[in-house]
């Protein structure tokens, strides 16, 4: 059987279903970490507008002097860029694959094993890049202004949420992101090859527990400050 | 050949011998064959055609085998997938005389096993030669990957099996069957990816060509498209498994069927013993008119069941309720040595007896009860569940009944068929060219098959024996190039068309299920565990009398060019109702009684099968001598010079 | 018992197909599914109309032959083969929805009868230990410890009827691809072809036009034979290690 060269392996080996799943799952796994890493910052809103302005700020003199002033947001950026492009393209070029997988669908299907969760992968994964645009729109790049324009992030911010609609698009990006984030854990896990019958349900509730833990962090800061409890 | 007709259904012709068989001793035959067997060179390998009917144990195994070779192997089956063959089905095990156990096993003994519980009705050549081959068989599959069951140790492990005293069964918990044939099959996949073997899955072989007395391709019909193909080798191998399905309801699975053996014994194949069919004890009873297969339940259970049924005839209350002193326990009460552990033809026909006593169990009074109640009160519960779980399982499964609370129903059913087609010690059939292995030749069970011994004649059969042997024939060539203008091809290809359309234009009024089923009545009624003159006889005018009216009332809708079950079934249900004639043909002459082969007229004063060596130790083999006339008997007689004659006794 | 059932209708791969709906009045809860299309083939036949084709065959639930969705569900409702399914699992009054398998690399034949054969072909790509007859070694030439033999005897038991593409949202063949990877994995037998192994039969599997594995787990759950769905992890491992160009095979 094995006449090719191991180089030749690899190369093959790197262009199977397989090959983009472990993309989509290292990927995954970066977005997890950073997304951790985001609710940190955003929970700092609770010290205060001093120290979360300054975390801000801090952020962009990481690595001064080695690194320009922002230089390491920059590389941040970049990095989270590539990892999307590839995790959507990966996800597409998956999707497409499965669409032609059964161009005839069943007259009638029952699923009996899948959670909702791992049913809206796709349509939830589109949401959720809809959001993520929305909110670098709203956040980055200051495009979309709610409730005027201010210097300070955390004034941004308080401003921001203490908007009805605001709050609601986030609560239901969160939500969204929730649902991502318990079957994508897993997903990754599995895909990396960690996950045995023993550990299988260890892994599905931890994913599950990572996923509650993202998506309260995300949503106590913004639900504070329309209760008013943050101004 | 004599001109008279014996008992009014066929003649007598002239002894036939199998002239390849080394005479030595028997311990050097096998090595003296293949030693004065011409080779072919590998280089003119690559020239040779080899056509394989099946792919089952023996067909995928020898597919493989011939490939590797270098063979150009084409292969053919009617499933979707070479590895849906029914030697899947196979639950038991795989005997091979290892000796892991060191507990006196031996070639010597596995031939000896085989040799008795064959009733001596098999040839002493062949059988020491499938002992010799044992080993090799599992080596051989380990090596591919079959994971068989293991110690703790990481050796293999052995369980007993019925009829011996050695533990030598290798297994892979009750799916044995299942991953020697998955090694096979993917052994096979292997050569079709390397380019030597092709192969054709939703084919059914219709016809044997047959040019200048020798087999040299067949017909086949493409079962999706219904195109009629024609495929022409240097030789060709059946591997088509056995015929049980002659009896509408056995343990073959659905498609099993006899078209290859018997359009191969119409062109001039001598049929060996049609009469020897195994009746396996321990299946799950029928349960209405609608039923369609017959399901096993491993032999193993009688180890710890004790099968019963009432003392009182039409006892229809709950098993649970009848006291011990109202119930029957016949195996134990008849068979005070072995109880419930005599061999598969006594229990079997002792089930019949008592169900025909009107002391039959279930709604259909045909079943006995197998009871675990007194072995869950002896061992546990769990120990049982150990032993039985994934039986028990299954049989809820299927019947709904909880097995640990109410005793389990059996009854016997036609599980294997120890005749078929004539070979020699090189299997080949007196038609030169044309082979047959596993089932689907008669060789080496005699007149009953040992548990675990059908898996191992198949592998034998494929991969050592026929790469072995058929190359001494290959080596004789090169034999004239032949093509698809070759008037026995027209002939062939003719003969197919014109029996589909048979089928087809008939338009009558019964389905071809109807017709199998009543054959499979008359079938297990008379020619089933017990046979005797008057209820052969009688089974023979009923046969002929449906196989007219089949021809005339037989409904098959649909085309001939098209994916179309009924019209499969037509042309297999056709050639099973004239191979059964000639089963009842052949149990009627066999005025005695042997392994599966009950005769009530040949009885010891115990009610005993009583064998007549005097008269019939010999291989039956039946010629064909065209539709309208009666077979022709050739013997060939049976000679025992490494073990006695003796009979069997169970009391 | 009375049961409805509406079965797909195709007369051949090209023609389209229709759900038709067969009353049933007399229907035995002790018959198996397939007993029930029997009788039902018989009535057809008697009125003159073709019968229903299904595919099967051994109907003790090893052969892998038979399999239909049964209302939305391979198999049916319970984790058993199409044949072994028995009309007491339904109720009185029950409709009953019959498909055949549906996978672009399944193409439907006729009725209920799919094309299965790319399942062998992933096989043929590699789902092998490359062993002649005749050149094995004593079969206790190399002890196996009972927990890989085991565990390579429940990823061996798959019966290659497809029930896992059926139920797969994305119609992947991956618990198929994988039963064979970790049957083959585990023995010391398979390990010099191990990294070819799983890149051949994963390339197979993706040029036969099945989807990519989303880890959803429809396919072990109704995996008649009891696939794990870890053998997926266990493959993805493989196939990580054959991304080292180090690795033997």
């Amino acid at each position: 059987m094995a006449t090719t060269t191991a180089a030749a392996r690899v190369r093959k080996a790197r262009r199977t279903s397989v090959g983009l799943k472990l993309a989509m799952a290292i990927t995954g796994g970066l977005f997890v970490l950073y997304v951790l890493a985001h609710m940190y910052g955003n929970l700092k809103v609770f010290s205060g507008q001093e120290a979360f302005d300054g975390y801000a700020h801090h952020l962009r003199e990481l690595g001064e002097p080695l690194l320009p002033y922002s230089g390491f947001l920059w590389v941040m950026r970049i990095g989270l860029v590539v990892a999307l492009v590839v995790h959507v393209w990966a996800a597409v070029s998956l999707w497409r694959r499965a669409n032609h997988a059964r161009s005839t669908r069943y007259v009638k299907f029952r699923p009996v094993q899948a959670t909702w969760s791992s049913r809206t992968m796709r349509w939830g994964g589109v949401a959720l890049l809809l959001f993520v645009i929305f909110h670098l729109l709203q956040f980055t790049t200051m495009t979309i202004q709610v409730g005027g324009s201010f210097d300070s992030p955390y004034d941004r911010v308080v401003a921001a949420f203490s908007t009805w609609y605001i709050l609601a698009i986030y609560v239901l990006s969160m939500l969204a992101l929730g649902m991502h984030l318990r079957h994508g854990i897993w997903s990754a896990v599995q895909t990396l090859g960690w996950s045995t019958r023993r550990r299988e349900p260890a892994i599905k509730r931890t994913a599950l527990v990572i996923a509650l833990i993202i998506v309260v962090g995300f949503l106590v800061p913004p639900i504070a400050i329309f209760l008013g409890v943050l101004e | 050949m004599t001109e008279t007709l014996v008992d009014g259904l066929y003649r007598e012709g002239a002894p036939i011998l199998d002239t390849t068989a080394p005479t030595g001793p028997i311990e050097q035959r096998w090595s003296e064959r293949t030693f004065s067997a011409r080779l072919v060179n590998p280089a003119n390998r690559r020239k040779l055609k080899v056509i394989i009917i099946g792919t089952g144990l023996a067909g995928a195994s020898a597919g493989a085998t011939l490939g590797e070779a270098g063979y150009q192997v084409t292969s053919f089956c009617y499933q979707d997938s070479p590895r849906r063959a029914h030697s899947i089905a196979a639950q038991g095990g795989i005997n091979a005389s290892k000796n892991y156990r060191n507990d006196g096993d031996s070639t010597y003994r596995l031939f000896y096993d085989t040799i008795k519980g064959g009733d001596f009705r098999s040839r002493e050549s062949n059988v020491y030669r499938l002992a010799e081959l044992s080993g090799n068989i599992i080596d051989q599959c380990v090596a591919q990957g079959v994971p068989f069951a293991r110690e703790y140790g990481g050796l293999l492990d052995n369980r007993s099996f019925g009829g011996v005293q050695v533990s030598r069964t290798f297994y892979a918990r009750g799916q044995t069957g299942q991953q020697l044939l998955l090694g096979a099959y993917q052994a096979l996949e292997r050569q079709i990816s390397a380019g030597t073997v092709a192969m054709y899955t939703r084919h059914e072989m219709l016809e044997l060509v047959v040019i200048d007395g020798r087999a040299r391709g067949v017909i086949v019909r493409d079962m999706v498209t219904g195109q009629i193909e024609t495929h022409l080798a240097d030789a060709v191998v059946l591997a088509t498994g056995g015929y049980s399905n002659v009896f509408f309801l056995s343990t073959n699975a659905m498609g099993c069927n006899a078209t290859a053996i018997w359009r191969a014994h119409r062109q001039g194949a001598l049929f060996a013993n049609p009469c020897y069919t195994q009746i396996h004890p321990t299946c799950i009873p029928v349960s209405g008119e609608y039923q369609s297969k017959l399901t096993l339940m491993s032999e193993s259970l009688r180890n710890d069941g004790r099968i019963w049924v009432p003392a009182a005839k039409a006892d229809a209350r709950d098993p649970r309720e009848i006291p011990e002193d109202q119930r029957d326990y016949y195996l134990e009460r008849t068979y005070p040595a072995f109880g419930n552990l005599v061999p598969r033809d006594i229990a079997s026909r002792a089930a019949k007896k008592v169900c025909d006593e009107g002391r039959g169990v279930g709604p259909t009074g045909l079943g006995v009860y197998l009871d675990f109640a007194d072995s869950i009160q002896r061992l546990g519960k769990e120990t049982v569940i150990a032993r039985y779980g994934n039986l028990f399982d299954m049989y809820q499964r299927i019947t709904g009944e909880d097995p640990y609370e109410v005793p389990m129903r059996i009854y016997p059913a036609v599980h294997y068929t120890m005749g078929g087609l004539w070979v020699d010690y090189d299997l080949q059939s007196n038609l030169p060219g044309l082979f047959v292995v596993g089932e689907a030749n008669f060789s080496d069970h005699g007149a009953n098959r040992l548990g675990a011994s059908a898996l191992m004649q198949g592998l034998a059969d494929g991969y050592f024996v026929l790469p072995n042997t058929i190359n001494d024939y290959l080596a004789a060539g090169p034999y004239k190039a032949v093509d698809d203008d070759d008037p026995a091809v027209a002939q062939a290809v003719g003969t197919v068309r014109s029996r589909i359309a048979t089928f087809l234009v008939a338009q009558g009024t019964r389905s071809v299920d109807s017709f199998h089923k009543e054959l499979g009545q008359i079938m297990w009624e008379y020619c089933g565990m017990e046979r005797t003159e008057e209820g052969l006889r009688h089974a023979i005018g009923r046969i002929r009398a449906l196989r007219a009216s089949f021809r005339a009332d037989v409904r098959v809708l649909g085309e001939a060019e098209e994916l179309n079950q009924s019209l499969e079934k037509a042309g297999r249900v056709a050639d099973f109702m004239e191979l059964a004639e000639l089963m009842c043909i052949d149990a009627l002459h066999r005025r005695e009684s042997c392994g599966g082969h009950f005769r009530a007229e040949s009885q010891t004063s115990a009610g005993e099968a009583l064998r007549d060596d005097e008269r019939f130790a010999y291989v039956a083999a039946w010629q064909w001598t065209g539709d309208a006339n009666p077979p022709t008997l050739r013997k060939e007689d049976l000679h025992y010079d490494y073990v006695e004659l003796k009979q069997r006794s169970y009391t | 018992m009375r049961i409805t059932l509406n079965v797909w209708r195709q007369q051949n791969a090209q023609a389209p197909g229709r759900i038709v709906s067969y009353p049933r009045q007399d229907v035995s809860p002790e018959m198996s599914f397939l007993e029930l299309l029997d009788v039902l083939n018989e009535d057809l036949i008697a009125q003159g109309d073709e019968p229903i084709a299904f595919d099967h065959d051994c109907r003790e639930g090893i052969c892998g032959q038979c399999g239909v969705m049964i209302d939305g569900v391979a198999h049916g409702p319970q984790r058993i083969t199409t044949c072994q399914l028995h009309m007491r699992s339904f109720a009185d009054g029950d409709t009953i929805t019959v498909e055949p398998w549906r996978a672009d690399p399944f193409p439907v034949i006729k009725d209920l009868v799919v094309d299965r054969r790319a399942l062998d072909r992933i096989i043929s790509s590699g789902g092998y230990v490359s062993v002649n007859t005749g050149s094995a070694p004593d079969a206790h030439a190399t002890p196996l410890p009972k927990e890989n033999a085991d565990r390579a005897f429940e990823a061996a038991a798959c019966i290659g009827c497809g029930a896992c593409v059926a139920a797969c949202p994305n119609a992947s063949a991956m618990l198929f691809t994988a039963a064979k990877v970790t049957h083959l994995g585990e023995l010391p037998q398979g390990q010099p072809e191990r990294a070819a192994r799983v890149v051949s039969m994963l390339d197979s599997h993706d040029a036969e036009g099945f989807g990519g594995c989303t880890n959803i787990g429809e396919c072990a759950a109704v995996c008649p034979a009891g696939v794990p769905l870890d053998t997926i992890s266990q493959l993805n491992v493989d196939l990580l290690g054959a991304l080292s160009p180090r690795r033997p095979g």
